[in-house]
Parts: structure tokens; sequence; C-alpha cells
């Protein structure tokens, strides 16, 4: 298994770590059983993401899909993000070993997540826009 | 952290070691100049075929066995393999008995095989381990029946360093007339090994680990021990392993073997403070723990779990920082699991998923182990600061202080 240099990369100088004071959404996926932990931040102005940040448990590709990921919605309105696939997260770095699919698939619903509590805090029911978010898919793992 | 010179620190001496200068020079002969067939009746063969056989006195006497005790092979796995699917089916053949007992953890060359081994209707105990990650021996006469044809457990664990009690399991098995099988691959050069005084039929060591290259090991089987021939075909290795010798690398683990042995007591004294700094200075990192018995342990061979830490990206980070080292994470072994050595410990998957393996080897001094611990808590910081799991433990959401 050897990573990307875009992997790399955004693993050892991740993008918008940290976490942020004054979200409009916070997103939590992943459980430490299977050991990763995505968290996303976001921020909305008008329909637009502004900002927006990460924490992450988990492996070198967990923590640079979470680093592209916030990189790849930032500044973007929210349907834009919505539409934002773990392929496209993947294409981003270079793509990913295969046991590492799954981590791609956290970071977007890291981002329906944190969007999704963005709608509730707004009154709005998330469920017709951003849809389900399947509890640990791909992973497999019982918990 | 980026104000540190990168030191080079390969501490994964328990994965594999460098070739050293004496077994490189030792071996060069066979490649071009003495480059014979064994097996042939000439000079140049002859000339190949000496060496052969002193090799194997040396492999013997450094065990305490005889040289016709001792089969050369490919590696650790291929050992592993033989002794206990060849003794296992010559055992179920020869006198019905099909049941094996073996321990949760150990090395998959040994838990893999005795999984095929079930596949054709042998059954097989798993031990449970202790907590200090010593094998559960008082369950192992318990579990022995008239039907038990093989008990193997490994010398010393390969993940937390761990040493089992090889004498004590000897007596039992001999007790019973049951055949006794250790994987010893990380034992040789670090504990002193005698196969008659400790009742072992079978043990399995591999040539990489004390600095002869990849590709070699040795099986040494007690005379008088059935077991099924691992490769069919000419009379090598008294006919029980056929294909022509590697003499070069069985010349190479001679001479190491030699070496790791002759040494033990210099290694044992060099290896044990470093790797006792190394425990006392990782341990002052918060909510960090050390796997297994802390004295009954390898003398390079140490553990660590670290809550809200995972595995793959601690190594990513060593690496950057010069560290060669190893984890028994999910992530890193390829599958969703982590570690059954750790799992088989008691730790939850929560915290096995935070582990690192430092192993040390001869060529490493107290000046890596300053270094380790120089980096080490650093990146360890570096990946709490970034992870929602220690968010969560420092909140009190969740703890595994039980398992610390």
């Amino acid at each position: 298994m050897a990573y990307s240099e875009k992997v790399m990369d955004h693993f050892a100088n991740p993008r918008n770590v940290g976490e942020m004071e004054d979200f409009s959404g916070v997103g939590e996926v992943g459980n430490p059983k299977c050991g990763d932990i995505m968290r996303m931040y976001i921020k909305v102005e008008g329909d637009i993401i502004t900002d927006v940040s990460f924490m992450t448990f988990g492996c070198g590709a967990a923590i640079a899909t979470s680093s592209m990921a916030t990189e790849l919605i930032k500044g973007k309105p929210i349907s834009e993000a919505l539409k934002l696939t773990n392929k496209a997260v993947m294409e981003a770095l270079d793509g990913l070993p295969p046991v590492k699919v799954h981590c791609s698939v956290l970071a977007e619903q890291a981002i329906k997540a944190a969007v999704s509590d963005y709608y509730k805090r707004q009154g709005i029911d998330p469920e017709p826009i951003v849809g389900a978010i399947p509890a640990c898919e791909e992973c497999g793992c019982e918990i | 952290m980026d104000h540190l010179p990168i030191r080079k620190v390969y501490a994964d001496n328990a994965a594999t070691t460098a070739v050293s200068e004496e077994v490189l020079s030792a071996m060069l002969p066979f490649f071009k100049e003495v480059y014979g067939n064994p097996s042939s009746l000439y000079a140049l063969g002859q000339e190949a075929k000496a060496p052969l056989e002193e090799a194997r006195a040396t492999v013997a006497e450094c065990l305490g066995a005889k040289p016709n005790e001792i089969y050369f092979t490919s590696c650790g796995s291929e050992s592993d393999n033989w002794a206990i699917k060849g003794a296992a089916r010559a055992m179920r053949k020869k006198q019905g008995k099909d049941h094996i007992i073996t321990s949760a953890f150990e090395h998959h060359a040994v838990l893999h095989t005795c999984q095929a081994l079930e596949k054709e209707g042998f059954s097989v105990t798993y031990l449970p381990v202790h907590a200090d990650g010593v094998v559960c021996v008082e369950e192992l006469e318990a579990a022995i029946t008239d039907k038990t044809a093989l008990v193997t457990i490994m010398y010393a664990n390969n993940e937390i360093g761990t040493i089992q009690p090889i004498p004590e399991i000897g007596e039992i098995c001999k007790k019973h007339g049951v055949l006794f099988h250790t994987d010893a691959v990380q034992a040789v050069g670090n504990l002193h090994i005698d196969v008659k005084a400790q009742n072992i039929d079978m043990l399995s060591l591999s040539g990489h680990k004390i600095h002869a290259p990849k590709g070699v090991g040795a099986l040494y089987l007690r005379a008088g021990v059935s077991i099924e021939n691992f490769m069919d075909g000419g009379a090598q290795e008294r006919g029980r392993r056929a294909g022509t010798e590697n003499v070069a690398e069985i010349v190479g683990l001679a001479t190491a073997i030699r070496r790791a042995t002759d040494t033990i007591d210099e290694r044992v004294a060099r290896l044990t403070p470093m790797r006792d700094k190394l425990i006392e200075g990782v341990l002052k990192i918060p909510r960090s723990r050390l796997n297994g018995s802390q004295k009954r342990r390898l003398p390079g061979n140490v553990s660590f779990c670290f809550q809200g830490v995972e595995g793959e990206s601690l190594l990513l980070l060593l690496d950057m920082k010069g560290i060669s080292a190893s984890s028994g994470s999910a992530c890193t072994s390829g599958s969703l699991d982590p570690s059954h050595v750790l799992l088989s410990i008691g730790l939850p998957h929560e915290v096995a998923h935070g582990s690192l393996r430092i192993s040390f080897g001869d060529y490493n001094t107290m000046e890596d182990v300053d270094y380790i611990l120089e980096v080490l808590p650093q990146i360890i910081e570096r990946l709490r600061n970034m992870s929602p799991l220690w968010d969560a433990i420092q909140m009190g959401k969740v703890s595994y202080d039980q398992y610390m």
C-alpha cells in the first residue's frame, strides 16, 4: 500500500484543521471502534459555505480525505457541497489504495452530516434535502 | 517540532534486520566461486556440500540439537507450516489423533495454518492469553485430551514481545505424550534455547530477524518425530524437503545464528536499559500504556497504546522524522480489525487502534532512544490536537482509562 504524493501532502499539511467556534453546523461520522471519526464544521452565510474545518481521528487516508473535502467545498454553495462524492475526493487526491476507499466515503458523509446539522439549527428538516446518512457504511464491522 | 534535525532510526527489528557484514562476506563465495550443487559428486559440488553440513551442525549446536535434526527451509512461515501440518497429519494417520492446541495470539503463520487444518477436519483449541501477554498455561493441561496430537505455542510474541513459559509447556507436553512445536523466530539471539532441556520437539526459526538475509529459515525436528514431507522431489534435507539447497543463505543463516546465540548475554545487557528507558519515557505521555508484562519481555521489543490516536498516522509521522516502527492498528494490517494480539490481551478495538511497536536490535543506540523520546510526544500531541476522539476523552464523554 502506497499513498499518492497528494495524499501525503494533505496528511502532512492538513488544510482547515481544527475546531471552529462560530460554526453554523457540525457533523460527526465514523466511530472509535472502526478506528476513524471525522468531525466537520461549516460556517454558512447566505447559501455559501464561507468557512469549513475538520477534526479527524484516523489513518493517513482519513486525515487526507478530510483535508481535501474541506478544500473542495470551501466557498461553494451548499447545493454544490452536497453533490460532492467520495469518488471526487479520491480523484482530487490522485487515488487511494482500495482498502482506504471507505475513508473517502466518510468524508462525503461528514459534509452531509454538517449540512444536516445546519438545516436542523435553521428549523428545517434536512432529510428531504440531504437524504439519510447511513451509519458506518462500507465498513461492515459489528458494533 | 520542525527544528529537530532528522535522525535515521530503524526501530523495526522484529520485522526484519539488515544483513551484517560478517554474514554477507560468509555468503559471497557461494554465489560465484563455490556455486556447485551440493548433490553433485565432483569437487565443485562437494565444496558446497561441506559448508552446508557445517552450517547444519552450527544451527544444531546453537539450539542444543543434533545436526540430523535440522532442516533448512525458506522462512519461518514455511517452518511453521511444515511442522504443524506435517506433524498433525502424520499423527492423525498413525495414531488417529486430530486435536491441536495453540494460543489466541500466535503469528498468522501458525494461526492460519491451524485454521487450514480445521478445514481438514482437525479440531483446534485456542488458549486464551492473560492481560500481561502470557498464555494461560494453567488451561493447557486441562485442554489436552487423548486425541491431542500437537501443542504449538510461540517462544516470544512478535507484536508485544512477551516471553512464554516454554520449558513449563514442554514438560506438560512430555508428560502427556503430546508433540510440542514452538515458533522461536523472535526468541533466537534474545533467549537461551535448549531444545532437549526444554522438551521441544519442533522449533521454527528465521534468518532475516538475526541479520541473515530474507529467504532462509530452519526447522528443528526431534529425531523420531513423524512428519509428512514438505516438498517431494530429490533427496535433499533427508528426502523431506526437496529442492537444491540455498547454500549461500544457509551459510549466512549459520553465521548469523552463531553470532546471535554467542552474544545473547551482551545483547540483553545492552538492549534492556534502552528498552526500559524508552518505556519509562513513553509512559510519561498521558493516557498511554505498555502492552504486556514489563519484565517478562524480549530485551528490545516494546509495544504501546495511546488513547485518541490511530496507529497508521502515528507511523507515517514517525517515518517523516526518520523513525521506522510498526503498529497493530487495523489500518496497517490491511483489514478492518486491529491486531488479534492486542485484542487477545483484552484491549478494546478503540485502544488497540492506537498501538505502536518499537523493536531495537544490534545497530540501535541509546541516542536512538533519546531521539524517539524527543519526537514521539510531539507527534502524539499533534495527532491528539486534531482528534475528535481525544476531544471526547478529555471531556469525559468516553473513557478508556481502565485499560491504561
